[in-house]
């Protein structure tokens, strides 16, 4: 079903585009620990890809390895056509790759709006120089960045904690700061990290209306890691199903909701 | 009309003040360091020295490693002849600090990145030690006089200005002008630093990696040019301090030893506060002074400046571990 066609239309109508990242035999060792055994996969343009499995199964490896914060010991990663050499995390994000942390990754110490403006860093070119001394080119771009902020602001309803320090917030409006750090940065392709963890129905509701606003309205591909299978299936075009650092299941929701491999895995069958 | 005891004490105060300024200049760079990479920079006191040397050698035209080079190819050289100006010394010595930023960043801490704490106060040592050989080796080890045009000696006109204030026996108080452009010079640095970190993209990345290197990859920063950045920036503030310090003592190796002035002085306005290290040095400079003209003097046989900032320090560790203006230190059970 799924070939190398530039895009096709999937079950529910949504057109997904070419490959725009793929994953090739990717395996992953720390020590003598596996934690990614020759995995492989794509993501399309334009398309919601989940990752599932159960705890441990290898999941933010996987998303740390898109992201560079792990380098795998064998395997390639392709990103637009092309074989991505071993890349530190900044370079990669400044390659269009934002993400976000299962366990949030902001800046305490800073206001709600500060942390948003830093996913602007990477579209600010003027040097160091004419930073200091702040002469036109400089602010220009301080006000063309803001204004794409607070864009993003206002599509993730945070207006009215703009000014607070993230320190003071409480979990699921940090969570979404965080996405909008990364949305800020006008990413090709976003990588979230349980986005939903810790939150209750309604925050989880509200989380997944967002993600499906910015697949929907931006454009952007989106790979995000879930616990919560009911979410998955009602967000993802496709799904990678990983269990002990294996890819167990690869497809669309319902396919991979049968898939018996799966079923096992997280209803917990002996492993023999 | 003020008896002239009090307006003595005034005098010691304004001094203190000043004093104050140039333990803060130097505490300033100790902070920068600290709060983008947790480093604690022993080096601190040795790059202002370092920094100082380079410039009186840039000034007056001396040949580095001029022993170095007599010994192994058997010439006679020390000075080219010549003479820089004092701004395109500065500039000069500015860029040489950049340098030495790079150097530091790229041959050691790039390589020590996530060590604990005390391995990276350790690496701070050694480069302490090979930076005060290093200078002795490029610039000799004499004791130097810098001379950038700053003037010196006591402020007439504030002499003129307050000598009503007192009787036939006051003559006004007594202001090194080198400690008011200290003054002025380190306040307009707090500013500039202020401003930097504010409101420019590198001041809000360097903010950034102060605050959590993760999510600072993650938004496409580059620790490693930050730190560069850092370490130039307490590169300048060690110059600044170093031609301060240089212009009223001397270029010698005791100018390193202002570091050991700058611990009590973080002590009391937390290690990662910038505003603290004003005011910590402010209240170190007047009341090692207040507390010499007092008490030390009249009752302890004096020489108490030499102890007190470090008793007063430890007086705030007991009751205030993280300074005045330090983050909180909560501790999760």
């Amino acid at each position: 079903m799924f070939d190398q066609a530039d895009s096709f239309i999937t079950a529910d109508g949504r057109t997904i585009g070419a490959v725009m990242m793929e994953m090739k035999n990717i395996t992953l060792r720390f020590g003598g620990v596996v934690a990614i055994k020759d995995i492989s996969f794509d993501v399309r343009e334009g398309e919601i890809r989940a990752i599932i499995g159960p705890n441990g199964a290898g999941k933010s490896s996987m998303l740390n390895v898109i992201s560079g914060f792990y380098h795998p010991q064998e395997g390639e990663v392709w990103y637009k056509g092309a074989r991505r050499p071993e890349m530190k995390p900044f370079e990669v994000a400044r390659q269009g790759i934002a993400r976000t942390f299962q366990n949030i990754a902001l800046f305490e110490g800073m206001s709600v709006l500060d942390n948003v403006m830093t996913g602007r860093l990477n579209h600010m070119k003027s040097g160091i120089l004419s930073q200091a001394i702040w002469y036109g080119k400089a602010e220009r771009e301080e006000t063309e960045n803001r204004a794409v902020v607070e864009r993003v602001i206002d599509f993730l309803e945070i207006q009215h904690i703009r000014k607070t320090p993230v320190s003071r917030l409480p979990y699921g409006l940090k969570k979404r700061v965080e996405l909008a750090r990364a949305l800020a940065a006008d990413p090709k392709l976003l990588l979230l990290d349980e986005p939903m963890a810790g939150m209750n129905v309604e925050e989880k509701e509200d989380m997944s209306r967002f993600i499906l606003d910015v697949n929907d309205e931006f454009g952007t591909t989106i790979v995000l890691i879930e616990h919560d299978m009911g979410v998955v299936m009602d967000l993802s075009d496709r799904v990678v199903v990983m269990d002990y650092g294996k890819k167990i299941g690869d497809g669309p929701p319902d396919e991979v909701r049968n898939n018996q491999a799966v079923i096992d895995a997280y209803l917990g069958v002996a492993h023999d | 009309m003020f008896p002239d005891q009090f307006l003595f004490g005034v005098e010691v105060l304004l001094n203190g003040l000043m004093a104050g300024v140039l333990y803060a200049l130097v505490a300033l760079g100790f902070v920068l360091i600290f709060k983008a990479s947790g480093i604690f920079n022993y080096a601190q006191g040795v790059m202002a020295l370092f920094a100082a040397l380079t410039l009186v050698g840039i000034m007056d035209g001396q040949v580095p490693f001029s022993h170095l080079i007599n010994a192994i190819f058997g010439m006679d050289v020390h000075h080219f002849g010549w003479h820089v100006p004092a701004f395109a010394a500065i500039l000069l010595a500015m860029m040489v600090m950049v340098g030495l930023a790079w150097i530091v960043q790229y041959f050691i801490f790039r390589h020590l990145v996530g060590q604990e704490p005390i391995i990276l106060f350790m690496a701070t040592i050694g480069l302490a030690y090979f930076m005060e050989g290093f200078g002795d080796m490029m610039w000799g080890s004499e004791i130097k006089k810098l001379d950038v045009g700053i003037p010196q000696g006591g402020s007439f006109w504030i002499e003129e200005a307050t000598a009503f204030l007192g009787g036939s026996n006051f003559y006004g108080f007594f202001i090194d002008q080198l400690d008011i452009v200290a003054a002025v010079v380190a306040i307009i640095l707090v500013v500039l630093l202020v401003a930097f970190a504010q409101y420019t993209k590198q001041g809000r990345a360097m903010r950034a990696v102060a605050d959590d290197h993760q999510a600072a990859l993650s938004v496409g920063i580059s620790l490693s040019f930050i730190w560069v950045l850092v370490w130039s920036l307490a590169g300048f503030v060690a110059l600044v301090a170093g031609i301060m310090w240089g212009a009223k003592s001397g270029v010698q190796f005791s100018l390193s030893l202002i570091a050991l002035k700058a611990l009590p002085v973080l002590m009391l306005g937390g290690f990662t506060s910038i505003p603290g290290a004003i005011v910590g040095g402010l209240i170190v400079g007047v009341g090692e002074k207040l507390f010499e003209f007092l008490i030390g003097a009249p009752f302890l046989g004096g020489a108490t400046e030499n102890w007190f900032a470090y008793m007063l320090a430890l007086v705030f560790l007991v009751f205030r571990p993280q300074g005045l203006f330090g983050e909180k230190i909560i501790e999760r059970v």
